[in-house]
């Protein structure tokens, strides 16, 4: 091998990855203790956080990348791969989160964004990026800045599935409205949704966006996990979810194989048996709007 | 043995279908590398997505695909795979994951036990950590032009047994080993859009 022919974070590296990640789960942990038992139960990556998102919603005030002590323990602690929360825009905590060797960096609405106008110009990066989206336009918007993972927004904290069922359905039926559209077609259909036209059609022709496609934001149980999957995602984010139920390990090895059975009810019956309450739910149409996650970012 | 012979379109033996293991990981983009190797080799062989242990003794080869490696060997256990796939006598075709389930042991690593389907010893994650991901033309014995491999989060071997064919060594260790009806590699030939591992396989390693 060449070395100097070495080349790093390119695109389909940085895709690869995500694409790596596809049929898992992703858990979000505030501890060395806790990635462990995420790893344990078979997660395909952790989120490195100082506090998951329902008590980051129950705190308020500005929610802020983790401290990079805790990111680092965390890493140390298990051998699958780790990613951190970045606001949005926030480029320098990225660059931060980079140079502290995580392995994908969530541009969050979960924090408080820190640019109202840009997100992060993700390709400047070598780590590979993921972000949020309820549309669509969101998604394509997203990939053109260098998002190598999309997830679907939901709305964080709430053990509430439902925001994380209609941007899924969302992106889906728009992706299905674009059958039988001819270019020029696709072109002005693209303005309409403020995406590039280029990777509007690329999702046209293979009627799936271009890169993987995860659910988040509201899943809390191995049926709402599974309810994803059968919507057509390849995997799920497993926020508050897990170490906000009763038996956390329990949730978590229930949640990896409700998605590894995802279209078998029996089995997603059996891991559901006996597990205890799961966390603590939000009525969505009861949270003032300026507590709305979902609307951060654009 | 030579890499390639040219035998290009030699009948495979056997009659079972080449299944991915579907548990976790890059499983779709496998399924299509195989379909369109198979295309072009004019072979007429299916290509399917496997999840349960008795789908395994019928199929031709089965392919373990990337992803993670703790994930998909605990769903190797979990769904009560693990002795069939020791004992499957047909081809096996691991990249990356794979490599790490097929091994015999692994180094520093006791979060799980490998399959031992290989005579190797494989580091995990060797190069670091994914920043550390890259993607290079790699020369593989007999292979001319070079691949273009792709290394995410890769394993390399740092032991080969007697019996096992090294076909490709960088730096950091072994990339690529042949070992009867088996081929193991570090890297990702199903997303290089480049099928010559994929043919190869089914040309000359079954």
């Amino acid at each position: 091998m060449i070395l100097e022919d070495l080349r790093f974070g390119t695109e389909l590296i940085k895709r690869g990855f995500a694409s790596m990640q596809k049929g898992g789960v992703i858990m979000d942990v505030v501890s060395a203790d806790q990635a462990g038992i995420a790893e344990d139960a078979g997660a395909v990556a952790v989120m490195a956080l100082e506090r998951v998102p329902a008590d980051i919603r129950s705190a308020g005030g500005v929610a802020r990348m983790a401290d990079p002590k805790k990111i680092v323990e965390i890493m140390d602690a298990v051998s699958i791969p780790v990613m951190a929360k970045a606001r949005i825009g926030h480029f320098v905590e990225a660059q931060v989160l980079e140079s502290l060797g995580v392995d994908m960096i969530d541009e969050s609405e979960v924090l408080t964004p820190a640019d109202e106008e840009y997100h992060i110009d993700k390709t400047k990066f070598t780590v590979p990026f993921v972000c949020g989206a309820r549309n669509l336009g969101e998604a394509l918007r997203r990939i053109n800045e260098g998002a190598a993972m999309i997830r679907t927004k939901g709305e964080a904290g709430t053990g509430n599935v439902v925001e994380a069922v209609r941007h899924n359905r969302t992106i889906l039926s728009e992706i299905r409205r674009l059958k039988g559209m001819d270019d020029i077609e696709l072109v002005k259909r693209a303005r309409e949704l403020e995406a590039p036209a280029d990777l509007l059609i690329e999702t046209a022709q293979r009627q799936r966006i271009p890169v993987v496609n995860f659910s988040a934001g509201g899943i809390a149980t191995p049926s709402d996990a599974a309810l994803m999957m059968q919507l057509g995602s390849d995997g799920v984010f497993v926020g508050s979810g897990i170490f906000k139920s009763e038996q956390p390990e329990l949730m978590a090895k229930a949640i990896v194989e409700a998605v590894n059975h995802w279209n078998e009810p029996s089995v997603i019956a059996e891991v559901s048996k006996g597990l205890g309450d799961a966390m603590p739910g939000l009525d969505i149409h009861a949270l003032p709007p300026e507590q709305v996650l979902q609307t951060r970012g654009w | 043995m030579p890499f390639h012979q040219n035998r290009c379109c030699r009948p495979v033996a056997g009659n079972g279908p080449i299944g991915v293991l579907a548990l976790q990981g890059n499983v779709s983009e496998h399924i299509e590398a195989f379909e369109s190797a198979v295309n072009n080799l004019g072979l007429g062989i299916p290509v399917i997505p496997v999840k349960r242990a008795d789908e395994i003794p019928g199929l031709l080869a089965l392919a373990i695909p990337g992803g993670e490696s703790t994930t998909i060997m605990r769903l190797i256990d979990q769904n009560g795979m693990r002795e069939t796939i020791q004992t499957f006598p047909g081809g096996i075709f691991a990249t990356c994951a794979g490599m790490v389930i097929a091994a015999r042991e692994l180094t520093g690593e006791t979060r799980f036990t490998p399959l031992d389907l290989v005579d190797i010893t494989v580091n995990r994650n060797a190069f670091g950590r994914q920043r550390e991901s890259f993607e290079s033309d790699l020369a593989i014995e007999g292979m001319n032009p070079p691949f273009h491999a792709i290394f995410i989060r890769a394993p390399v071997i740092t032991r080969a047994g007697p019996d096992v064919c090294v076909l490709a060594t960088i730096k950091q260790g072994i990339v690529a080993v042949r070992s009867g009806k088996k081929l193991i590699l570090s890297f990702h030939p199903e997303i290089s859009n480049d099928l010559r591992m994929h043919q190869y396989f089914l040309t000359e390693v079954l």
